[in-house]
């Protein structure tokens, strides 16, 4: 059968190599998720045999632990610890390379090529985290190539959420655990096989060489109901929060919550949005040769908002302030859409299980 | 694939062509772009500056909008960037890229009075400005420079100043926070200076760079002499990285000091500028 967008199929689970195979054919590498250091990580995958196949996670504030499923599903946790953000927009990334010539300097051509990135098992919170840093690296005036140099490619094989996590409130961001569009292929676990659909025609294509079948009714309710399953999250975000915020840049809450916040960073390390950066200018010896490399950066640091004369936000109260406000509240200004999309990373990987929809609550109540 | 295209963060080399030293911690730099042509910025925007090997910094721009043909940036030593910059010769490069912002409004102001209040080296990102309006004299009505210095040998460009005071078409009015026993002129915060002053309140635009404190106290006694919130510009400073939105840095309540700054009309930014450590 041809499939055409929107029109759901079946495939067999073993028909995902084939899927990985074309992919890496068409000079995609593959990422998704494997076992890997006691957590689910997204790693390069060449078979269904790299999947965590019967894993789970169990994941509370502070807390994150793979636990053994009773089966063997691939996509069986809710999401990896790490999300895709280090792919397109990595931990590392050098902007240039310079060298001395004379009295000066030339910057010297980047001969390096991206990576045609796949991502195989991409969930939907994933998806619309990519969708919010698209917005950030392409914001009207400037366009980052780096970021856009992997992303405009990338091929999205997205797997739809069979479960919610401990600390997942995508349901209330709207961002999740389905998608609508923005997808190459789109995929739903139903025992040993998979609801596909194709969300363009490059995904389409694939779907074809596939051996798909048409999905049945039972098929389909099968998927509705996994995803409304998938709906019940214990954590939501309160209604409102932006203006809320806003309006509350200065509140007691924000003391409270500083008696907490060790300002370690986690909390935007794993955050699939977080996209702040500092740079690093690197040199040889002899200082002919130098580079600059943009790193991960957190507004969690002191040194972050350093100006002669010293920091801007010196209090663990401003810091906390300025990184939820952000994510909740100026983001929406800024880009048009909230900067949280419910994954619950903040929360699972705080040391002191800081939950970012209790404190929003905290601060509306 | 060759370069990247259209790299914003990628700097372009441009020949030093002249160093002065304007205070014992303060530099001027002349720059021309080595591949040729022209700068073209507007008065209010500033510059990412790379040294090669040691960092980049935003400074400023501080020359004549209406010259094109040599970039010139005022920059304090402060830092390791800004220290090492300082240490540059004549015909050794430095890395630009720019320019970035949101200008002073100077062509907004014509027809009104125009009030430059600086503090320190505030003036250095208002001298464009200072240039334009010279340029259009004829545009504007009242032309006043306040300038406070904390003491009379950290007064920056006073020869200009000089000039700029033996105009008869512009009022200049200079204070310092300490007074050396050779100094006869005024003595005190800049605000001092606003009451003795000579505009049209209802029908003033007021540019205001300096030190966050100055720049506080600044507005407020501009907002209390009767100009409206809204025709008074302020210049912002943050940690920037990148100076395009995309190392975050800058930001500053909804607004990223680098593009939706650095120059802010004071009515927009009214309700977030005395909250702490924001």
């Amino acid at each position: 059968m041809s499939a055409m967008p929107g029109e759901k199929a079946v495939i067999d689970r073993e028909r995902l190599n084939d899927l990985i195979s074309i992919l890496n054919r068409q000079g995609y590498t593959v990422i998704g998720p494997t076992m890997g250091e006691g957590a689910i990580l997204y790693d390069v995958v060449t078979g269904i045999g790299d999947l965590p196949a019967g894993w789970g996670d169990e994941e509370e504030g502070g807390r994150y632990r793979p636990v053994r499923r009773s089966d063997q599903a691939l996509f069986g946790y809710s999401k990896p610890a790490q999300g895709l953000k280090g792919h397109l927009h990595p931990a590392r990334q050098r902007l240039f390379a310079a060298e001395r010539a004379g009295n000066g300097f030339r910057v010297l051509k980047d001969e390096g090529k991206a990576p045609r990135y796949a991502f195989l098992g991409a969930r939907a919170c994933e998806l619309a985290a990519m969708r919010v840093q698209d917005k950030v690296f392409d914001n009207g005036a400037y366009r980052d190539p780096h970021y856009f140099a992997k992303r405009d490619d990338a091929f999205i094989a997205l797997v739809t959420c069979a479960q919610a996590g401990g600390t997942c409130f995508c349901a209330s961001m709207n961002s999740g655990p389905d998608a609508t569009e923005g997808f190459d292929l789109k995929l739903a676990e139903l025992g040993s096989t998979f609801l596909i659909e194709a969300g363009s025609e490059r995904g389409a294509a694939i779907l074809a060489q596939l051996s798909p079948r048409p999905a049945t009714d039972a098929d389909r309710q099968a998927g509705v109901a996994q995803i409304a399953k998938a709906r019940q999250q214990s954590r939501s975000m309160v209604e409102g929060v932006g203006p809320m915020m806003a309006a509350r840049l200065e509140h007691p809450h924000w003391d409270e919550v500083a008696k907490r916040c060790m300002t370690c960073g986690n909390c935007t390390m794993v955050c699939p949005t977080c996209f702040c950066t500092t740079v690093e200018d690197v040199t040889d010896l002899a200082g002919n040769n130098a580079e600059r490399w943009r790193k991960w950066d957190s507004c969690f640091s002191v040194d972050y908002s350093y100006i002669h004369g010293g920091a801007v936000r010196s209090q663990g109260a401003a810091r906390y302030r300025q990184w939820i406000t952000h994510k909740l509240s100026h983001w929406v200004s800024q880009f048009g859409v909230s900067g949280c999309v419910g994954c619950g990373r903040c929360i699972t990987w705080c040391p002191v299980g800081i939950d970012i929809t209790a404190e929003a609550k905290a601060l509306g109540g | 694939m060759g370069a990247l295209p259209m790299d914003p963060m990628q700097p372009r080399p441009f020949r030093i062509e002249k160093v002065r030293k304007e205070l014992a911690d303060t530099f001027t730099l002349e720059l021309v772009p080595e591949e040729g042509g022209e700068f073209r910025f507007a008065a209010g925007q500033f510059n990412m500056l790379y040294v090669m090997g040691v960092g980049e910094v935003p400074i400023s721009i501080s020359g004549d909008p209406g010259d094109g043909a040599r970039l010139i940036h005022t920059t304090r030593a402060v830092g390791a960037v800004t220290a090492a910059m300082g240490n540059l010769k004549v015909g050794e490069a430095l890395g630009v890229r720019g320019p970035y912002g949101n200008p002073w409004p100077v062509e907004a102001a014509y027809g009104s009075d125009l009030v430059i209040m600086a503090g320190g080296v505030g003036l250095a990102p208002l001298r464009p400005a200072i240039y334009q309006a010279l340029a259009n004299r004829e545009r504007f009505g009242k032309l006043v420079i306040l300038y406070g210095a904390r003491s009379p040998s950290e007064i920056l460009y006073p020869k200009e100043l000089e000039k700029w005071r033996g105009r008869f078409d512009t009022e200049v009015q200079v204070t310092v926070d300490r007074a050396a026993e050779h100094w006869s002129g005024n003595v005190g915060v800049v605000t001092k200076l606003v009451k003795r002053a000579s505009f049209d309140p209802l029908h003033t635009v007021a540019f205001v760079c300096g030190p966050e404190i100055m720049m506080r106290y600044g507005v407020q006694t501009l907002t209390g002499a009767g100009i409206d919130p809204s025709n008074i510009f302020v210049s912002m400073e943050r940690n920037m990285k990148c100076g395009v939105g995309f190392c975050g840095h800058c930001q500053w309540g909804t607004n990223f000091v680098c593009k939706d700054g650095p120059v802010f009309p004071f009515d927009q930014i009214a309700d977030i500028f005395s909250i702490r450590e924001l």
